[in-house]
Formats: structure tokens, sequence, C-alpha cells
């Protein structure tokens, strides 16, 4: 909301400069910036009256007119603009005038004839950004008064932003009051006489639930003088707030609504039928807007309808039917007060943007209804004339006194410092809160019905502080006990396993957690994603079910950028859906792409492959590795023969593998990146160390190499190996695999090295050879395995 | 052995006397030679040969011990003498020779074995922490050793969560000022904060209560600066007793720590449905041209007593504050990225600058 530092000033003026006084408000909790009314004030333009006009000579679309600028003989000035009109008051650039654009005034000759001065149009004078032919004044305005002065531009504009809790600070007399608070000094309110009332129409008002709107009061003015005009000084003040004049009746109620903060709205009298009901929109009915526009209602939308149907959208916006027009000659004011709830969220589900929703949803002062419907009619009577007539008030008319309790001790606690009772009282009463005084040093507040946002007592300690000052609460260390936060040893973290995947040259991405549906389903087509019900493009519809679907993105993105070898990982919740549930599974997930190692002098370039992704997701296993197994299973985004389950204790944990060939196509890819996706809850636990005894003998390794079928996996050998090798095998590793036309064809050769272990004794030669034996034995018995010498 | 002779100048027995002169200029001329020959030998083994030629069984100055067996008494003494200090002469130039030759051989092995330590290490050079992940746990250690826990909480939440327990009911225009995401035909919704984790922390423990909060928050609104996913951090202190001069102590400490330097701060009223009073935490930031302007950081405030009744925890017995502030906001001051939209991009070049 803008607002005129002169409008504003009429109503409260501290002694200090309008940049100390936005200073203040911002500390008072407002925001709030302040810009001059106009940039550059312009120089010598005065206000001229054109006494007589003629056709130029020489140009038809010229003309020369003589002007009275207040002093002198009038001017004669050869003017283009098509409004310029024998006794049209307007600027007058004299010479030796600077307007604010720079452009200086002389005595110049047009198509021959003199011009000693030039009128302005607002545009020139840089009131508005375009330009309708020339500013037209008030007639009642003084030749020769600088427009300065005239149009009073030494002003400045207080751009005002909100909190949602302080509507009440939508207008001069809000912002008065917050000002008058803060410097301790008196509100001077206009004492107008409300206007005499000698008819008596009334147009009957209907409320059909008044939790929706607990008062409404309406007035019909008849007889107005349908050529009245928007004098200047509400045109400027209006136009100061950013509001454009558009008809009188209309700019006046926007005008109280500025000064009061009461949305009003004016019906044409003439186009309402029958009595006015405030009442909720049932299915199917429209209305054409004052836009233009006609939109389907919503059903429960508040409505002020007619005895034909609805004339407005109740707190919001009126209708293209019974709005005024320059033809209007009796009005129906309404001033109402709608309940927020009743209203909020209706202007934006209609895209409609209006003061009136931006305060209703805000709130406005129940008891304020009334007096601004007075203030209005006065200005109508002042401006357009007519007759008035009775106002009549349906709802309630009398708000009932709000009292909140207020303790000292409370406050204190809460804040930490003690503000002294004395002064609490004189804050708040600052607000217009009277405060009465009981027992236990407590008071009983009562509050102002513009202040619809203080109800308990934490709020008045809000405002006694905030007026107090919250720079002057002196910030406390406290003494308290401090303990030290739960971390069971035996959970790991996942900034550990980030830690890890740092350490190996892994770099963290943070993607999207929507992702594109099309991409989801390729990567994760058995998954039930979760569909943003309102998404912001629909390449961000779905919640990602798996992390591979912001890695794969990224990875095209550096591919695009050049980076050729990546390791990208990411650790992120995915979605899926449960039934009716959504299920949350934080991850952590890799991408790797290109050379194995990066590229150096000391090693060969060879692409990175599975087993080199392997050994990066064996790190993020930690100390239970023995309690994972790789099962080569197949994944819907996954190469068949390249892809493995990883389970714990036989429960699926996640997945490793080369991107499907499918899928490289489907998502027309470069080539196929390693992926691996891990579940954190899978991970987490770890394992508390348990120290075991320390062998005091040595060991002794003996080395086997068996040729089987490729088919035959690594990790049966290793299992058979195992149970087959006794308490005294401590340890089995591959160290060799050989294919080759020794081992015949779909053959391998798999050379195993045994490690043989005891606690308590040396093991004998004829013990090992024995273990070793039974392991040889057991690989060919098990799994047709043949023992190469 | 000149200086020998000197110092013996005064012989008891002219017959010796003469002897000796013969024996004196042998024994100079075996040294001589001896010194020449050990400092041409060009290596170990040269050298080796040398010592057995001398000093070997049957070497030459071993052959002159064994004349010893033919003299008696005083010359038998003498000569033993000459013969002991010419062995030690020649010992001791054969041992600095070897000593040379040896420092000679592993010069030589050291200069054949140097490499190019300019090179590059072989191996992978490590990776780094996203920007976001650095600054969340750098926040969320300060405040660790505060005394706060960091606690998570789901990212589809539930309005009762996410907006009524925190005193956003229905038609509040704050929920306004947070366009939400919904899912599941509108039964749920992505959390707008990181509040509803305090929430859900106050419904499962019993004051006091310490904790830290950071997430993914996401809100409806995407353009050059606002991200519709981003991150909070968010603080929670419910005991008894705790006030809003704590919550500037603490605040003020935080921000100080973070940024290293003793930040001026600045406490301003503002509002939040969940806290009273509130207030917005702004710092003095200085411009490139010298001057400085203050910089909202954080919002914070009491908790509110109709959260606290949403929750089940007394407004009377306990009091408590709240917190909350944008990680990428504070990863941009912290950092220089003028950028946010850097933070999702996942360019390489970008996030490699933070490792």
């Amino acid at each position: 909301m803008k607002l005129s530092e002169n409008w504003l000033r009429e109503w409260v003026n501290p002694q200090a400069t309008i940049h100390e006084i936005a200073e203040r408000l911002v500390m008072g909790g407002l925001e709030l910036e302040i810009e001059p009314a106009v940039d550059t004030l312009p120089q010598g333009v005065v206000v001229g009256r054109i006494v007589a006009a003629e056709k130029h000579p020489q140009a038809d679309r010229l003309q020369v007119c003589r002007v009275d600028v207040g002093s002198g003989e009038p001017l004669q000035i050869v003017c283009g603009a098509p409004n310029a009109r024998v006794g049209l008051h307007a600027p007058c650039a004299t010479v030796g005038a600077v307007l604010p654009g720079g452009m200086q005034i002389g005595h110049a000759k047009l198509r021959g004839v003199e011009s000693s001065g030039m009128l302005c149009s607002a545009k020139e004078l840089a009131l508005s950004d375009k330009s309708e032919g020339l500013l037209e004044l008030d007639a009642t305005s003084k030749p020769g008064q600088p427009i300065t002065d005239y149009l009073n531009l030494q002003d400045h504009i207080l751009n005002l932003e909100i909190t949602p809790n302080r509507g009440d600070c939508l207008s001069v007399l809000g912002l008065a009051r917050d000002i008058s608070a803060l410097y301790g000094v008196n509100i001077k309110r206009p004492n107008l006489p409300p206007a005499i009332v000698v008819g008596h129409q009334q147009v009957k008002v209907e409320i059909d639930d008044l939790a929706t709107c607990t008062s409404y009061a309406g007035r019909v003015i008849s007889k107005l003088n349908p050529k009245a005009r928007t004098p200047d000084w509400m045109r400027e003040r209006l136009r100061r707030s950013g509001i454009r004049s558009i008809h009188p009746l209309v700019d006046i109620t926007n005008y109280v609504m500025l000064e009061l903060g009461q949305p009003l709205h004016a019906f044409d009298r003439a186009r309402l039928l029958g009595s006015v009901r405030v009442r909720r929109a049932r299915s199917g009915e429209t209305l054409k807007m004052l836009t233009g526009d006609t939109i389907e209602l919503h059903r429960g939308e508040l409505l002020i309808t007619d005895d034909n149907g609805p004339l407005a959208l109740a707190g919001v916006m009126g209708g293209f039917d019974s709005g005024v027009t320059e033809s209007t000659t009796t009005v129906f004011l309404e001033s109402a007060c709608f309940a927020p709830a009743a209203v909020s969220g209706t202007a934006r589900r209609h895209k409609l943007t209006s003061d009136a929703a931006y305060r209703f949803e805000r709130g406005v002062d129940p008891a304020l209804q009334r007096s601004a419907l007075e203030r209005a009619t006065q200005l109508v009577v002042e401006i357009c004339g007519g007759e008035v007539h009775p106002i009549t008030q349906v709802g309630r008319t009398q708000t009932e006194p709000i009292t909140v309790r207020l303790r000292h001790a409370r406050l204190v606690q809460l804040l930490g410092h003690e503000i002294p009772a004395r002064e609490v009282e004189a804050l708040l009463g600052r607000l217009g809160i009277t405060m009465r005084n009981e027992i236990g040093d407590s008071w009983v507040c009562r509050i102002p019905s513009h202040r619809y946002d203080l109800r308990l007592e934490a709020d008045l300690i809000e405002e006694a502080a905030r007026l107090y000052g919250y720079d002057r609460i002196p910030a406390k260390p406290y003494l308290a006990a401090l303990a030290p936060a739960r971390a069971p040893e035996s959970q790991r973290s996942l900034s550990s396993l980030r830690d890890t995947l740092v350490a190996r040259g892994w770099q963290e991405a943070v993607s999207l957690a929507f992702v594109d549906p099309r991409l989801q389903t390729v990567l994760d087509p058995q998954a039930s994603p979760v569909p943003v019900d309102n998404p912001i493009a629909d390449t961000q519809s779905v919640m990602r079910t798996t992390l591979w679907s912001g890695l794969i993105p990224a990875w095209t993105y550096n591919r695009q950028r050049q980076a050729e070898r990546l390791r990208l990982f990411e650790v992120g919740v995915c979605f899926a859906l449960a039934g009716t549930e959504v299920v949350e599974t934080t991850r952590i997930a890799g991408l790797a792409a290109g050379a194995a190692a990066t590229e150096q002098w000391g090693k060969k370039d060879r692409p990175a492959d599975f087993y080199d992704l392997k050994a990066d997701v064996a790190a993020l296993l930690g100390a239970a590795a023995e309690e994972y197994r790789f099962e080569a299973a197949p994944h819907p985004a996954l190469h068949p023969g390249r892809s493995a389950r990883i389970l714990r204790n036989g429960t699926p944990a996640g997945w490793i593998g080369e991107l499907h060939p499918q899928t490289v196509r489907a998502l027309d890819l470069p080539l196929a990146p390693l992926l691996f996706e891990l579940d954190w809850p899978a991970l987490r636990a770890g394992r508390l160390p348990r120290a075991q005894a320390l062998s005091e003998f040595p060991s002794a390794r003996r080395d086997i190499a068996v040729v089987v079928a490729e088919t035959v996996e690594a990790q049966t050998l290793l299992d058979c190996a195992r149970r087959a090798g006794g308490n005294v095998l401590q340890k089995v590793l591959v160290f060799d695999i050989y294919r080759g036309e020794a081992v015949g064809k779909a053959c391998k050769s798999v050379a195993l090295g045994l490690i043989f272990n005891d606690y308590s004794r040396t093991l004998t030669v004829e013990e090992i050879d024995a273990a070793t034996t039974s392991v040889t034995e057991a690989l060919a018995r098990e799994v047709g395995a043949q023992i190469r010498q | 052995m000149v200086a020998l002779d000197k110092g013996n100048g005064v012989a008891p027995f002219p017959f010796l006397f003469a002897q000796n002169i013969v024996m004196t200029q042998e024994f100079d001329a075996l040294l001589d030679q001896a010194r020449r020959d050990v400092t041409a030998a060009a290596d170990a083994r040269a050298l080796d040969a040398l010592r057995v030629e001398l000093l070997g069984k049957k070497g030459r100055i071993t052959e002159l011990l064994k004349r010893l067996g033919t003299l008696q008494g005083e010359e038998r003494k003498a000569y033993g003498e000459r013969v002991n200090t010419l062995k030690e002469a020649v010992a001791a130039a054969i041992e600095s020779r070897a000593a040379a030759l040896a420092e000679q051989e592993l010069h030589a092995r050291l200069q054949s074995e140097a490499i190019d330590v300019t090179l590059p290490g072989r191996g992978e050079p490590t990776g780094g922490l996203h920007p976001i992940t650095r600054t969340i746990q750098r926040i969320c250690n300060l405040f660790g050793e505060l005394g706060f826990e960091t606690v998570e909480g789901p990212e589809v939440e539930d309005d009762f969560h996410n907006f009524n327990a925190l005193n956003i009911p229905e038609a509040h225009p704050a929920r306004a000022m947070q366009d939400t995401f919904y899912v599941m035909n509108g039964a749920r919704l992505l959390r707008t904060h990181t509040s509803p984790v305090q929430i859900r922390t106050m419904q499962a423990r019993k004051p006091p209560i310490r904790i830290i909060c950071p997430g993914r928050v996401y809100r409806c609104d995407s353009d050059r600066t606002h991200s519709p996913m981003f991150h909070q951090v968010e603080g929670l202190y419910v005991a008894e007793r705790v006030t809003f001069a704590d919550l500037k102590y603490d605040l003020h400490t935080f921000l100080s720590r973070f940024f290293e330097r003793d930040v001026e701060a600045l406490f301003r009223p503002s509002y939040f449905p969940f806290v009273e009073p509130g207030a917005d935490v702004h710092m003095r930031w200085a411009q490139a041209d010298g001057s400085s302007r203050w910089l909202e950081l954080l919002g914070c405030g009491m908790v509110h007593p109709k959260v606290f009744e949403a929750v089940g925890i007394d407004p009377e017995r306990y009091t408590g504050y709240a917190f909350g502030m944008g990680v990428e906001r504070m990863a941009m001051l912290r950092y220089g990225v003028d950028d946010l939209r850097l933070f999702f991009n996942n360019d390489l070049r970008f996030l490699e600058q933070f490792k």
C-alpha cells in the first residue's frame, strides 16, 4: 500500500523527518520504503486558464491560445492538445520553466506564430506514464499559483508492506495510530459533522449468516450530479496511492478505504431489484465482473445479490451490470464487514486482485462500517451533491468488548527482561488499550475494535516489547543443564557415508525432488510415484521414486559441458505411494561415468566398470560388510547381465549396475552410466566394535586354482570354500581370474588364496594340507570344479 | 714419521741410531707409496686388493712385523712401535679412502634413483560435499555445541503438522504467503517449512527440548530468486523459563560464529503465526562500496501459546523460542554465491569449488 506523506501528516505529525518516521516504523515491525512523490519538481509551471483559443492559421491541429497565468497580459501559447479549450484550467510552463525531464521553455515560433510558454500534460510533469492531452485542473484553481503548490507535489510516498496480522495498518488512520503509539503523540481526527438526512429511501438488506458478514451498512444518495468531477486534491492523493481516477463515486470509495481502511462499494441504485442479500453462491451461478470477464462462481463463495441474482463477489469486486456509470444519478453505497474466513482465497481462485480483498482477508475493524459510510457520504455530497437518505444497518451494530488479562510477571518471564509495570501501562495505553489494575500485579486490558490481532496475553507482551524496542532487551547467556545430544554409537551417520564417498572422489549433488514423469517411468516402471496436484511444470510433476531421476539429468548437463568423467552422488528422500499413504525413504545413490581413473600419467586409461563401482559401494557398507550380498537380479532399468541386488542379511538394501541399453536408448543418452542406489534405513545400523583376541601363532597360505563353468559365481566358490575349510580357514580371497585355451571354452580358472590360522597353536603342515584338500574336494563335488595343477 | 724422529732425537745407542735411519727411510717410502696407491684405488675392490697387499697375512707390512722376532730388548721395542705406527697410518688411509668411495657410490646411486617429484601423485583426488550440505552441517554443528540435537522429519506432511498446529488455520493469510504444493488430491502436502518437525518432536517428547531441524522444503514459486525446493534449518528450545533474552543471545552467538566475526545483529518486530512475540533478525552487511546495509537473515520468536496447546505442552509452565533460516541464503552470503539456481544445476564447475 502506498500513501502520501502530506496526507498522513494531516492525521499525525510527529516532529521528525519522514525518513526518521520510516525507520521508527520499521523498528516497530512494519516494512516500508520512502520515495519522493515526483522525482523532479517542475520549475516555473503555474496554473493557467485558457481565455481564448483560435485555430492556427498554418496548421489544422494547432490552436493559438491565450492563457491567463494570474499576472500581466494573458500569454499567447500555441498548443496541439485536442482538449485545449476556452475555460480549461491546465498547468502552464512559462518562459524560463524547467520541466522534470530537463526540458527548458523559451520563446518559440510555431509555424510562424509566437508562443510564450507551453501547456502541459500529466506526462510532461512526470505525474503519469502516458498522456491524454492537457492535464485538466479544477475550475476553482487559481491562475498563477505554482503547480507544485497547487498539486502539493512536495511530498513523499510511503510504500508499505504489512505482515498478515497488521491489516489494521492498511490506511492513513491505521498508520497514524501506530505512529502515534511509537512517538507518543496524538492523532488529529478531522472533525466533520455527519451529512444531514433529507430523504427516506432505503434498500432492504439481509444477511444469511452473520458469521460471514458481521455487519452491513448501506445508504442511498440520490439526485447526484452526473457531470461532477473528482477534485484535483483527491485525484492526486489517489494517484500517489497508485489508484487511477475512474468516476467520482468510485474514487470516493477508494479514498475512504485509503483513509479509514474500510472498503466500500458503490452500486447504481437504478440497477438494483428488490432487496440486497449477503449469501453464499450456489453451484452454477455466474457473474460478469467489473473487469468485463464473466466468472463461474464456486459453490459457497460469498455474494451480494438482489432479487435478480448475483451483483458482486462480496469483499472482492463488484459486478459489471450494477456498477456506477457516467449516467448514474442515485447510488447505493455499501460499507460492510466480511469475515476473513468467508472471503479468503476467493480472489486468488479467480485470479482477481483487489484492494478490498487484500483488506478483508486480513481483517477490517468490525466497528468501522457506519463511520466510514458517513465519511463517504460527506464526500459524495461535497463533490457530487445529492440528497442523503437514512443508513440501513444490519448485523452486529455493537461490537462486543474484548478483554485480555496480562500479568506483569509473565511478561518478565517471557522476555527475560523487566519492563517496569508503569511503562507497560504507558506503552499499551498509546495503542488505545485501556488497562484496569487487578491484584497480583496484573491487568485486565480492553482491546480497541481495530486491533483484532490482539487476543492473547502473548500478543500484548509483543506489543509492549515492540513499542519498548527489541533492541533494548539485552541478550542474556542462560544457565541451563546442557545434556549432550543422544547419538548412539552403533548407528552410522549419513555424514560419514557422505565423507566416505567424498574421500573416494565422489561429488555430491542436490536435485529437485520433483521430476519428469516420463524419465521416472523409464527408470522405475514398477513404482507408484506421487503426483503433485499443482506442479510448476509438466517436467516437474511427480515426486521422485529414485534418485537416479535427478542424477541422470545432472550427468547429461555436465557432459554437455565437457565433463566426460564424473562421479556424482546424492542423498535424499524418495517418495512412493503405498495405498493411500506416501512412503518416504531416504536413499544414497550414485552415478559413475567415464574412465576408471581420472586422466593421469601413471595409469592406463580404461572405462570404469561394474567392479570399480562395486568397490565404492562396498566402502559404503562399513564394518558389517559380511552381512551384505550382491546377487545377480534383473532390474527394469539395468543391464540384466550387469546388475545386482544388494541384500543385507537377506533383506533388499539397494541396487548396483549398468544402465540397460534399452533405457539408454529410451532416454537418448550417449552411453550407459553405472549406477547404484542404497536405502539408508538398511545401511543405518552399524555395530559397536567388539574386540577379539589376537592369534599369537603364524598363519599359512595355500593357493589353489579351480576351473569352473563361466556361470559359476565367485560368491558360490567362496561360500563353498568357507564351509569346507572349517574353523582354521580364516580367510578366502579371489586373487586371479584366467580365461583362455588352457581352460577350455565357457570356462574360467579362478585362483583362490586360502589363509589358515588358529588361536591356540601353530598348525601343522598335515593339518593345513588336509584342510586344503577338503576345500578342493568340496569345490569339485559341489560346483564341479577341476583343480588346476 | 719425521716428527717422530725429532721427538726421539736423542738416541741412547749410536748403533741403533744408524740402523734407525735406514729403517725410517724404508718405512717413509713404504708409507708414501701406500698412500699414493690408496688414493689411486678407483673402487672398493681395488682398495680391498691393496689392503691384502699391505695388511693381509702376507702383506708387506705384515712381513715387516715378522722381522720383530729377530730383535731383542730396546731395539725390538722401538722397531715394534714404528711398524705399528706405520700399520695404523696405512690402515687409516685405507679406511678413509673406503669411506670416500662408499660415499661416492651412495651419491651415484641416489642420483640414478632420482625421480621427478613434480609429477602429480597417482590415484584419485577427493570429491566434495554440496555447499548446501556443507552449510547445513556447519549450522547443525554450531548449534550442536550449544546443546541442540539434530532431528529430521517427513517431507510429505499433513495440514495439521504443517499449518494448523502452527496456528495457521485454513483462512489465514499466512497460507497465501507460502504457496503450497499438494499431493494425494490435497490430502497431503509437501512441507513448506521444517516447522512440522518441531511439532512432531513436541508431541513425542517432554520438555526440555532443544532441537535443530534441517531439511528440504517446498513452495510453489520458481524464478530467479525462488526455487520450488530449498532448504531450511529451524531450531526450537522449550523449557521452563526460556526467554526472549536467551533467544537474542543464542542467535547472536550463532551468527557471530557462523560468520566468524562479532556481527551487529538487529531484532525487529515481525510476524509469524507460530510465535509471539516474533522478530526478524537482520545483520549489518558491508557493501562493496564501503557502506553497509541491514540484511534480513532469520525469523524467530517465542513459541505461540496456541502451538503449545496444539501439542499438549502447558504454556504456563513452559516457554520456548523458535527460529528458522534459509540454508541457501546463508550459503550465498558465506561463500559469495550470487545466483540461487547454481545450487540445483549440479554443475561440477560450481560444485567442485566447495571441496
